[in-house]
């Protein structure tokens, strides 16, 4: 049972929805991003996304590309995130930590010693974009043999005829994207995607949390309610971006995730 | 008939790998795409209406086939090897790259897509994806980087002539890489209405293998044209590597004839050392996973992809197909880089030499036959695929050689 796991058994019993934030590791510098990934829990974050910076990444809008841009100008690396999840578990070992990206990185480093050196830091779980089901031998079985989850995203373009294949591999919980694009591109309307969060849950146990276009407490409030969570990323990294403080970056989170958990 | 177990020409196997390269490494919203794609270019494959409309656009449009033209004075300049001319810069809109945009847009028209977008790196794939679209009447969005807009502004005008909408691509450095990056990011977008027609052998599966079989033709050509002129196979083959497209085209048709060298050649830039100001991805990368697949790619100690240098803008990218990194593994094909500067010398001589403008893409494959031929005996056979015009190119080359041109001229 990984940490994601255990959070998830622990809302459910609660009675509670997840509130799911990502940032992107190293943004704007290593300092300032481990200040606001400390602060994340307290601000009531229940699993952290940490973005791993890359040149390419082709499934994300300009403010995410910014702050990979931004981190790696400030000499980022994946050894430098899995070094943030270190220095985060010093003091926190019990927040999920999921790492998202793209596979270059990873498999630049080798798969086996990807996980090793991740399971070793703390993390619990991955999200890799372009790592579909098609190519489950290079990752995804890997990483669940090393005990850890790999997190798949399901999209409207998944339809029912897919849709078991998608899942089959899938653990910790299922990352449905709430619209055909790219990140912070347009808004999730719950109405639409109510209907497809319960096609997936009529097919899987797991958790479903919902990301893409979630950008105001009343929208998370809006798709906690519909899904068992919500995640908020390009909302949060541009903030960032323009320079606020942590605190004032936190006080927003915050408030994210007093509307999820309202739900 | 070949031996399929013994066969170069076998793949990709059912998960589009070329040995470990190639495969389908994109995001779970088009991975339905790509699998539709997939199945209606195997229905379209063996379906002889398909191939009959082919080969009319080819005959009367692109005015195929091309001339394998014998290349008297450079041969004779050279003094060894006889040199042919795999003349695919006369297609229409001036090279090899509409070969394939015709395939591609009869798929797309089968699956009733309505919306094409491309990327590109010269402007030449942009140009022909235009000129079809215009052709058929769809819509066509071509997305290329800043820096390309800037060096090749005659064929932006020429996009926006043929109706195309043309957007400048500002993310990374502005160059292909950055255009099939945001090409990806649309295709994401607007999944149902959209076809993305991508210009070279890479990419997700089926990309590399439909993209090779349409500019197959290149090969199938030149393999007959040298019979009915020679009685026989060449000893080398040689082409240009940006993507690899007009080099696959060639190569394909003759991967069972062992007896063929087959020699591909990449953009040296200014060199290829460690300042890594170069597009050579076989030469000076490793193995990595980009824009859909695996391959050979430029990158740093993280992973993280560097951004290719060349004159050349059609070259200037950090990959290279999936094929062509297993031809090379397996040692069916030889790569070699070819320096700006070499490429420019050769530009220059085959002007002079055979009264042939050439694209500074394949001016890098004359530099290498220059290399070779005149070590080579004269009764060898080079065919080397003269894949574009140099037309875009000539202010490229005159602020090379340092001399000013302006409208006045």
């Amino acid at each position: 049972m990984t940490r994601i796991d255990q959070k998830f058994s622990e809302l459910r019993k609660a009675g509670k929805k997840a509130f799911v934030t990502y940032v992107m590791a190293g943004d704007p510098n290593y300092e300032t991003s481990l200040e606001i990934v400390k602060g994340l829990p307290a601000a009531g974050v229940d699993v952290i996304e940490l973005g791993i910076p890359f040149t390419d990444p082709m499934a994300d809008g300009p403010t995410i590309q910014f702050a990979g841009q931004r981190a790696l100008a400030a000499g980022m690396t994946l050894e430098r995130t899995l070094q943030l999840a270190r220095d985060f578990r010093k003091t926190d070992n019990e927040t999920p930590i999921v790492l998202m990206g793209y596979y270059n990185p990873i498999y630049n480093r080798g798969v086996d010693k990807f996980l090793v050196d991740a399971k070793a830091a703390g993390i619990d779980g991955m999200i890799v974009v372009d790592l579909p089901p098609e190519e489950d031998g290079e990752l995804c079985i890997p990483a669940q043999a090393a005990g850890m989850n790999f997190i798949r995203l399901a999209t409207p373009t998944t339809d029912d005829k897919r849709l078991p294949k998608v899942l089959q591999n899938t653990s910790g919980f299922v990352y449905y994207v709430s619209i055909t694009g790219i990140t912070g591109a347009a808004e999730a309307e719950a109405a639409n995607v109510g209907p497809e969060v319960a096609r997936i849950k009529a097919k899987t146990d797991l958790p479903v949390i919902v990301g893409f276009g979630i950008n105001t407490p009343e929208k998370s409030e809006a798709i906690a309610r519909i899904a068992d969570g919500a995640v908020v990323g390009s909302a949060i990294v541009k903030r960032i971006g323009d320079g606020d403080s942590p605190a004032d970056v936190l006080a927003f989170i915050k408030s994210l995730a007093d509307g999820a958990h309202r739900a | 008939m070949n031996d399929l177990f013994n066969s170069f020409m076998s793949g990709p196997d059912e998960n589009g790998r070329f040995g470990k390269f190639g495969g389908r490494f994109v995001s779970e919203t088009l991975m339905p795409l790509i699998l539709d794609l997939e199945a209606e270019y195997e229905k379209a494959k063996t379906d002889d209406s398909f191939w009959a409309e082919m080969d009319d656009l080819w005959k009367h449009y692109v005015g195929r086939p091309s001339p394998l033209y014998f290349a008297p004075r450079l041969t004779g300049a050279l003094g060894g090897a006889k040199i042919y001319l795999k003349r695919d810069e006369l297609n229409h809109t001036g090279a090899h790259k509409i070969n394939n945009v015709l395939g591609q847009i009869l798929l797309a028209r089968r699956m009733g897509k309505t919306r094409i977008i491309a990327e590109t790196g010269a402007g030449q794939h942009g140009v022909a994806t235009a000129t079809v679209c215009a052709r058929f009447g769809l819509k066509c969005i071509v997305y290329m980087g800043a820096h390309d807009v800037e060096r090749q502004a005659p064929n932006v005008f020429r996009m926006k002539l043929l109706g195309a909408e043309v957007i400048s691509v500002t993310s990374g450095r502005g160059t292909l890489k950055d255009a099939m990056n945001d090409a990806l990011r649309d295709w994401v977008t607007n999944v149902r209405d959209t076809f993305y027609c991508i210009g070279t052998v890479a990419g997700p599966h089926p990309y590399p293998a439909m993209v090779r079989d349409f500019q197959s033709i290149i090969g199938k050509e030149a393999k007959e044209q040298l019979q009915e002129q020679e009685g026989r196979l060449p000893d080398t083959l040689i082409a240009a590597i940006g993507g690899g497209s007009n080099a696959m085209g060639l190569f394909y048709p003759f991967l069972d004839d062992t007896d063929v060298n087959i020699i591909g050649v990449e953009a040296g830039g200014k060199g290829v050392n460690a300042k890594m100001e170069h597009c050579a991805s076989l030469t000076g990368g490793r193995p990595g996973v980009l824009h859909g697949n695996r391959t050979y790619l430029l990158q740093d100690d993280d992973g993280q992809i560097l951004e290719g240098f060349s004159i050349s803008a059609g070259l200037d990218y950090p990959g290279i197909g999936p094929e062509h990194s297993w031809l090379h593994d397996i040692g069916r094909a030889q790569y070699v880089s070819i320096t700006d500067k070499e490429a420019l010398e050769a530009f220059q001589f085959c002007c002079e030499q055979e009264g042939i403008i050439p694209a500074l893409e394949p001016s890098h494959a004359l530099a290498h036959v220059m290399k070779i031929a005149p070590e080579l005996p004269k009764d060898h056979i080079i065919i080397m695929n003269m894949c574009g015009r140099g037309d875009k190119d000539i202010f490229t080359v005159a602020k090379a050689l340092g001399i000013e041109m302006n409208d006045g001229d």
